[in-house]
């Protein structure tokens, strides 16, 4: 294999394609597919068909566009016009105007994207702020590739940074790498070539090469979206560390929840064999190389390298202690690099456009970009990629278009578990790899969780120390105990049974959990906690002393109640209210049970007139 | 129970009997049976040659392996951060009122099994529902019901 | 050979070795409850932690699995690992609050109250795995095993059922530090596990001395017939 024969394997795929005079991508992301997205491709194909455009039109079903918030999304050629929410009330109808648009360039304007303040509508995906804000680099691709055809990566690039590579010296490779400033970008930020170096370096044989795909974070689905509308990135990635560091085999973990990314990585090693990406003596360069997927079993832990590697051995995926680092003795007692699947997915640009192009990008200490899934309370809701060093504002004010219903910022979650909350006087901070440790938080893999004024920040410091008792592996003292009795004291706190000293007790336990837990995952569980204390300390005093929810959230400590003066008799919360504890005839104030209230808020969420109030 | 040796074993074989594929046999296992039955684990562990003790272990530690038998269809109500902060645990609620059962449990009719899941990896489009493969987005207690009935007239 | 210190002692040692058995070599007490000599070390319960400084870095470590490096400082009562070590030990008070050793330890590291709502349901067992590996590794049966994960984890024959491997030997009984594993003997038969086994009466003292099973066992690994090992050891 050669840069001609890759070369040739576009052009023939090429060809295939030059004869449609329209292509059209329909986003068949997690996201988009719930909402739709399937029924409106297959719809559209029987409307291609029946209107004789078959040779002329061609639908691809891509992977996460990114804008999950607005799905179905429907993508003309190179993003000139992207349509929204197609299908989402009536797909025969939205069908009828995506013909019109093939046929007569019709723009559908029911269908195009508006801003928040719904009168400027965007035709072109480069001028939605959402996306013109962005750097993609990682996910390039994604929206634009089908996933499960590699001729379509190869068209766009594809190996050629692997054959490139396969010419170089192996040290050359490894401090490009290094150069460029990569860092691991599982939420870890150690240096990759420093990482790579150690492994090809320690002593022993075989050795193995990782990725992790086990993306436990709550929140957070960048290294899904990546999986499966870009598997051969992440392949190619692979292939050109196992060669720099001297490996044969490697292995994927990838969550058990995701079963389509386990699908499209399948099929891409599949064809990687195929054309001999993957195999023995690769492109005769004498380097034997093959890739193998490993099924999570959806426990959390399994995303530490340690208990990730253990649970590849065939056992309970406990995590060991790390004083002899895995680069020497991991999986199986080998050398083993491990590297997140976002981490490897960067590594065939670096090789392709040279580790100054790469190192140009971003902040002095981080290097490249970063893959956000922006979630919680804002207006866009998806998936961005920005340069390092963007701020939080930027994002979530920028790209995410603010809070959803004009409420107010409270915080933002990043780091999934073992993160924070940064409140909104640090907006300006920029995101990179050591300016959120700072503030108690990390960047950690990248789920950004938007919170308003209705979030109430001891309910989600309990939220998290409910997950972390529940994902604890059990096998160290400080986290399978501490954790829980942290979970205790939160809890009381949140049913309006928390006492004096209960602050400075969790500060204690927390600390003594931090140093003396087995693994990452037990040393950073006070995280959420420690966070929450640091900038909303008020809230939990009002908790404490008051016996209040500020936010309304804590059922325990809140009470609603219909506002006469607003309560137009609508009947709706009535009809909403799963114990029938709203009472009152058409057009007449309507009133609540407190004695069988069980504080659900469905009335809240529901009343159109702002008449349920949450004291 | 009286298990299908045969399947268990064609199964060991996809893995040339390795014991590190353990969880990816079960895993295959429990789609035939909608769960892990004691004498398939029990099996299993005979054919790769470990302790039965072992293959418990892993059977017990791994959320995705369960040793209860399943209804027909699974909910899984997902209670990730983005939809715990956008209503998550209300659904989660509506759907034991609905249904008369626990989280974790099955109907009488063995229609349904509830259970919750940490994160689905959907957040944009929370709070999450996802009924054996399919998804659903954005759900609201109102909507609990029509999701109910969609799986429950035999589909 | 390594050379470092342990509370300002210079101290010497083989590489390879861990901390902890040259502090105890050297003197220095460092409690610890999962360690075990023959059985080796998993750092599950957290009680032999010590600070170990490198110029200016320093991390809590366990020092049953740290191994020796040269030109470190290890500290054995520095206030982390004080503030570790009690929280460990109210910790499991608060889960096995009627294990005599706990008890003991904790009045020895000054833990006087318990903060929490106190378990009744696991026992005196702290999870520590000795009796899991004893099983396995010493006796080769593997009968034991750890369930679940988290706060639910427990040591168990898989389905709590009587196991079928399991020959009654009671060595998991004279592992476990804590004397958490319960067997009985009586009118000729013990109980453990849930598992009932007949006991060997010795043909020359009357003495019931060991379980048919563990007899036929030992038998079939070593080649000694059984008719020989029915007689006791005071017999012999």
């Amino acid at each position: 294999m050669s840069v001609v024969e890759l070369d040739r394997i576009a052009s023939e795929y090429n060809n295939k394609i030059e004869g449609f005079q329209k292509i059209i991508h329909i986003c068949t992301g997690t996201g988009c597919v719930s909402s739709g997205a399937l029924k409106v491709f297959n719809r559209l194909r029987d409307a291609i068909d029946s209107e004789g455009l078959t040779e002329k039109v061609l639908v691809k079903k891509t992977g996460c566009h990114g804008l999950c918030e607005r799905g179905p999304i429907v993508v003309f050629g190179n993003d000139e016009i992207l349509y929204q929410t197609v299908g989402k009330r009536n797909v025969e109808d939205d069908v009828k105007l995506l013909i019109a648009t093939i046929k007569d360039d019709q723009i559908a304007e029911k269908l195009l994207y508006r801003g928040d303040d719904k009168t400027k509508r965007y035709v072109s995906t480069h001028d939605i702020p959402f996306y013109s804000g962005q750097t993609r680099l990682v996910l390039a691709l994604n929206g634009i590739i089908d996933p499960e055809i590699i001729e379509d990566y190869i068209v766009h690039g594809g190996y050629r940074a692997l054959v490139k590579a396969l010419s170089m010296h192996r040290d050359e490779i490894i401090e490009w790498i290094d150069k460029s400033g990569l860092r691991g970008k599982g939420g870890g930020g150690f240096p990759t070539g420093v990482k790579w170096r150690s492994c090809k370096t320690a002593e022993g044989s075989p050795r193995y090469v990782l990725a992790n795909g086990d993306e436990g974070d709550p929140g957070a689905f960048m290294d899904r979206s990546l999986m499966e509308g870009n598997p051969h990135a992440i392949l190619e990635g692979m292939i050109i560390g196992a060669y720099a560091i001297g490996s044969n085999q490697g292995y994927i973990y990838v969550r058990d929840e995701y079963p389509l990314a386990v699908e499209r990585l399948s099929k891409a090693i599949g064809q990687a064999r195929e054309y001999g990406f993957l195999g023995n003596d690769i492109f005769h360069s004498g380097f034997d190389f093959d890739i193998e997927i490993f099924r999570g079993g959806g426990a959390f832990v399994c995303g530490e390298s340690t208990a990730l590697m253990t649970s590849i051995e065939g056992q309970a995926g406990e995590p060991r202690a790390k004083y002899i680092h895995t680069v020497e003795k991991g999986l199986r007692e080998k050398p083993t690099n491990l590297n997140n699947v976002e981490t490897w997915a960067s590594v065939p640009e670096i090789i392709n456009k040279g580790w100054e192009w790469f190192s140009s990008i971003g902040t002095e200490l981080s290097k490249g970009t970063k893959v956000f899934s922006l979630v919680g309370k804002v207006n866009n809701t998806g998936l961005v990629e920005v340069p390092m060093g963007m701020t939080l504002k930027e994002i979530i004010f920028g790209l995410g278009g603010g809070i959803q219903g004009g409420k107010k910022f409270k915080a933002v979650q990043t780091g999934g578990p073992s993160g924070g909350c940064i409140p909104e006087e640090y907006l300006e901070m920029p995101v990179d790899f050591d300016s959120l440790t700072k503030l108690g938080s990390m960047m950690g893999s990248g789920g950004m969780i938007v919170m308003d004024e209705r979030s109430c920040m001891v309910d989600v410091a309990r939220y998290f120390l409910k997950f972390l008792v529940e994902e604890s592996c059990g096998k160290c003292t400080p986290c399978r105990e501490g954790v829980r009795r942290m979970y205790e004291i939160v809890d009381r706190i949140c049913s309006g049974n928390g006492g004096e000293g209960d602050i400075e007790h969790l500060e204690e336990l927390a600390r003594a959990i931090g140093l003396g837990s087995l693994c990452g995952l037990g040393q950073s569980a006070p995280n959420p906690v420690l966070s929450t204390l640091k900038f909303f300390k008020e809230e939990y005093r009002i908790h404490i002393e008051e016996k209040k929810c500020p936010a309304g959230v804590c059922k325990s400590l809140i009470t609603l109640h219909i506002n006469p003066e607003k309560c137009t008799g609508c009947m709706r919360c009535a009809s909403e209210c799963p114990v029938g504890c709203i009472t009152g005839e058409k057009k007449q104030v309507h009133t609540i049970d407190q004695t069988t209230c069980i504080k659900c808020g469905n009335c809240y969420d529901v009343c159109h007139f702002d008449a349920v109030t949450i004291e | 129970m009286e298990v299908d040796t045969g399947k268990l074993n064609s199964i060991v074989q996809k893995y040339n009997g390795d014991k590190s594929y353990i969880l990816a046999i079960f895993q295959d296992i429990q789609r035939i049976y909608r769960f892990l039955p004691k004498e398939a684990i029990k099996y299993t562990c005979e054919q790769l040659d470990i302790p039965f003790s072992k293959g418990y272990e892993v059977a017990t530690f791994y959320k995705t392996l369960s040793l209860k038998p399943r209804g027909k269809h699974t909910i899984h109500v997902c209670l990730g951060t983005a939809c715990h902060l956008r209503g998550g645990p209300n659904v989660a609620d509506t759907f034991e009122r609905e249904l008369q059962v626990k989280i974790g449990d099955t109907t009488g009719d063995d229609n349904f099994t509830l259970e919750t899941v940490n994160c689905l990896g959907a957040c944009a489009l929370a709070p999450l529902v996802r009924v054996d493969e399919q998804d659903f987005g954005k759900t609201t207690p109102g909507g609990v019901k029509s999701i109910i009935n969609e799986f429950r007239n035999g589909e | 050979m390594v050379e470092f210190k342990i509370n300002g002692k210079q101290v010497k040692a083989e590489k390879g070795e861990t901390v902890l058995a040259v502090a105890i070599r050297e003197g220095f007490a460092i409690p610890t409850l999962c360690h075990h000599d023959v059985l080796g070390a998993d750092g599950r319960c957290r009680l032999c932690v010590v600070e170990v400084r490198r110029g200016n870095r320093k991390r809590i470590v366990t020092s049953c699995l740290y191994p020796v490096e040269n030109s470190i400082d290890v500290f054995t009562e520095s206030d982390d690992v004080k503030l570790v070590r009690m929280t460990v030990l109210e910790l499991l008070l608060a889960r096995c609050p009627f294990s005599e050793v706990i008890q003991y330890l904790a009045k020895q590291y000054g833990v006087n109250t318990v903060r929490y709502t106190k378990d009744n349901d696991k026992g005196k067992c702290i999870l520590c795995n000795t009796c899991v590996k004893t099983c396995e590794t010493l006796v080769g049966v593997a009968a034991l095993g750890m369930t679940g994960k988290g706060p639910l984890k427990k040591v168990s024959t898989p389905f709590d059922e009587p196991s079928d491997v399991c020959i009654g030997c009671g060595a998991c009984v004279v592992a476990c530090p804590t004397g958490h594993i319960y067997m009985e003997d009586r009118d000729g038969f013990r109980t453990i596990w849930r598992k009932k086994f007949e006991l060997a009466r010795c043909p020359a003292c009357g003495r019931y001395h060991a379980p048919v099973e563990q007899l036929e066992f030992i038998s079939k690994k070593s080649g000694v017939a059984i008719d020989e090992l029915r007689i006791c050891q005071n017999c012999k």
